[in-house]
């Protein structure tokens, strides 16, 4: 915008909007991410998101891999809930594979995934203090919950983030022998972390000031944006794909989807710190169900061949909706792979929520999505 | 403030918990024998000589490409006098550590159960100064088994423990 060299009578003064970039090596945009913010004093009057900058080809290269190579790079599109991306990828498999996935198989997943749900929730707990500038504190307080998950998964699976755990038909091996004890002694840890967090960060007056009636959204864009999980739950709509299309044995659980009223950042945030608790409730029901018995089909083919065909598969990952778009015309490769990541869908509305907001709360806003770009980017 | 004065309790109360961190590079946390750093080859302590017979396997089914492998006749063969029931044997191999995804495919493929993810902190601390010193040859994989500095963990691949619980 130019500014009028004359000043009129009326208008001593002729502001200049500011255009500042955000990123892409910026701290606090959670990754590789760019947002061009124009500011009028201190308030922001647009974001224009730049993304691609992690941009891998991740679906473009399992399609010239076979369903067992594919798992490893599904992995990497979602490295803080790994399972749960994978659950999707391995489901899609098994639906055009013609697979049935043994009870036990289930009850691990479902476990794993809730798990997962925690240790990503965790992270976004801690990400989020930063952001609001609780430097510190909640973040560390975070990882040391985040690391007794992680220490679990490590025994399990042997790897801390790229699990490759779950395989086409159930999993790659068992868990240990100490399996329910190890659980219950990390959901114990946790419990007393939600805990620890909720006495921290939501009673206190000065973070809630901070993140109370900022970044708005309300039910009717939010779906119109294609938001899912907790920033969509937010907003008041009662969206769950574990409530509304249950896999794995959601159906059998008893658990609660968590819904907000305001759908400002405390609701995001709370929402989430509540669907821990749930979590918790899920994983212990799980324990008491579990069973020993089989891990993978009784007759689990050689070389696994899909069937032609395509399959749409969702899932409630810790960000919201991960789906699985797969494409078959038989052998061992998908001939067409689309992920559809909620992170994407739940970053449309960044500039919705953040205009008309104080610079300083732009971050906020955006952390309050919980964005992982690489599940962004893929 | 009421719930300023709860924060400073929960801050308070860590204070006086015992500390999690660990003092890393004097001190190494015991790792647990499944986890997964980088594949390495074993030795046959038996025939003394490694198990891998070179038979592309593994080669074949890395995602990322990042293994050659070479085989040669074993001299060490019965038909040579030897007492290795081993027709084929290792010539040279290389992992490129570099690429490698440690997706523990390698592991699962292979039929002689002549590989194995590194178990120890020697897989985990692999700092360099040049990319290509991550390329690991025939001796370098080998050295740990054949010392006998790793004890290895090769998945049984879809058995349950019916003992668990
Ligand atoms: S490690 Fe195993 S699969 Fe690979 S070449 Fe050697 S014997 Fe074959
Ligand atoms: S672990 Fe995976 S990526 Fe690494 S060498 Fe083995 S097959 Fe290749």
């Amino acid at each position: 915008m130019v500014a009028s060299p004359q000043a009129t009578p009326e208008h001593e003064f002729e502001t200049q909007d500011l255009l500042i970039n955000v990123g892409p090596q910026h701290p606090s945009t959670h990754g590789v991410f760019r947002m061009v913010l124009t500011i009028d004093g201190e308030v922001v009057k647009d974001v224009v998101p730049y993304i691609g900058y992690l941009h891998r080809g991740a679906e473009k290269l399992c399609e010239t891999m076979d369903f067992r190579q594919g798992i490893g790079f599904m992995d990497r599109t979602e490295y803080l809930a790994a399972h749960n991306a994978e659950l999707s990828y391995v489901m899609a498999v098994e639906a055009l594979a013609g697979l049935e996935v043994p009870e036990r198989a289930q009850w691990i997943r479902t476990i794993l995934c809730e798990l997962n749900r925690l240790s990503s929730h965790f992270m976004f707990l801690g990400a989020f203090g930063i952001d609001v500038g609780v430097f510190g504190t909640p973040f560390i307080y975070a990882w040391r919950e985040r690391e007794a998950i992680i220490d679990l998964f490590e025994e399990i699976s042997g790897d801390r983030m790229m699990y490759a755990y779950f395989r086409p038909g159930g999993l790659a091996w068992d868990v240990p022998l100490n399996f329910k004890e190890r659980v219950r002694e990390v959901l114990k840890s946790t419990r007393q972390g939600i805990r620890d967090f909720d006495e921290l960060l939501t009673q206190n007056e000065i973070f809630r000031a901070r993140t109370e009636g900022i970044g708005y959204i309300s039910a009717e864009d939010a779906i119109d944006w294609g938001m899912s999980g907790p920033s969509i739950r937010a907003s008041g709509v009662p969206l769950d794909v574990r409530r509304d299309e249950p896999y794995l044995k959601y159906a059998e659980l008893d658990f609660d989807v968590i819904v907000g009223e305001n759908g400002d950042v405390f609701d995001r945030y709370y929402c989430r710190m509540l669907e821990m608790h749930e979590s918790v409730k899920i994983i212990e029901q799980c324990l008491e169900r579990l069973q020993p018995g089989l891990i993978v089909p009784d007759k689990m083919p050689r070389m696994l061949r899909a069937a032609p065909g395509e399959v749409y598969i969702r899932t409630e990952a810790p960000r919201g909706e991960y789906g699985i778009y797969m494409v078959s015309k038989g052998g061992n490769r998908p001939y067409r792979l689309k992920v559809r990541s909620a992170c994407l869908s739940n970053l449309q509305a960044l500039r919705q929520m953040s205009v008309d907001q104080y610079i300083a709360d732009a971050i906020i806003v955006l952390g309050s999505i919980d964005i992982v770009l690489s599940e962004v980017d893929r | 403030m009421k719930g300023i004065a709860k924060s400073l309790m929960v801050t308070l109360s860590t204070f006086t918990r015992k500390p999690v961190t660990r003092d890393y590079p004097n001190y190494h946390r015991e790792l647990p024998e499944r986890d997964r750093a980088f594949p390495l080859l074993l030795w046959d302590k038996e025939i003394d000589e490694p198990f891998c017979t070179g038979c592309h396997a593994c080669e074949r089914a890395c995602p990322v490409e990042c293994m050659t492998v070479l085989m040669k006749d074993n001299p060490n063969h019965k038909s040579n006098g030897g007492d290795s029931s081993r027709r084929k044997i290792i010539d040279k191999f290389w992992i490129d550590y570099a690429r490698c995804m440690r997706c523990n495919i390698c592991v699962e493929v292979c039929n002689f159960d002549a590989i194995a993810m590194n178990n120890t902190w020697q897989g985990h601390e692999l700092s360099v100064h040049d990319r290509k010193d991550l390329v690991m040859d025939l001796e370098q994989l080998l050295v740990q088994s054949h010392v006998g500095a790793i004890k290895e963990w090769v998945p049984v691949l879809g058995q349950s423990n019916e003992t668990n619980e």
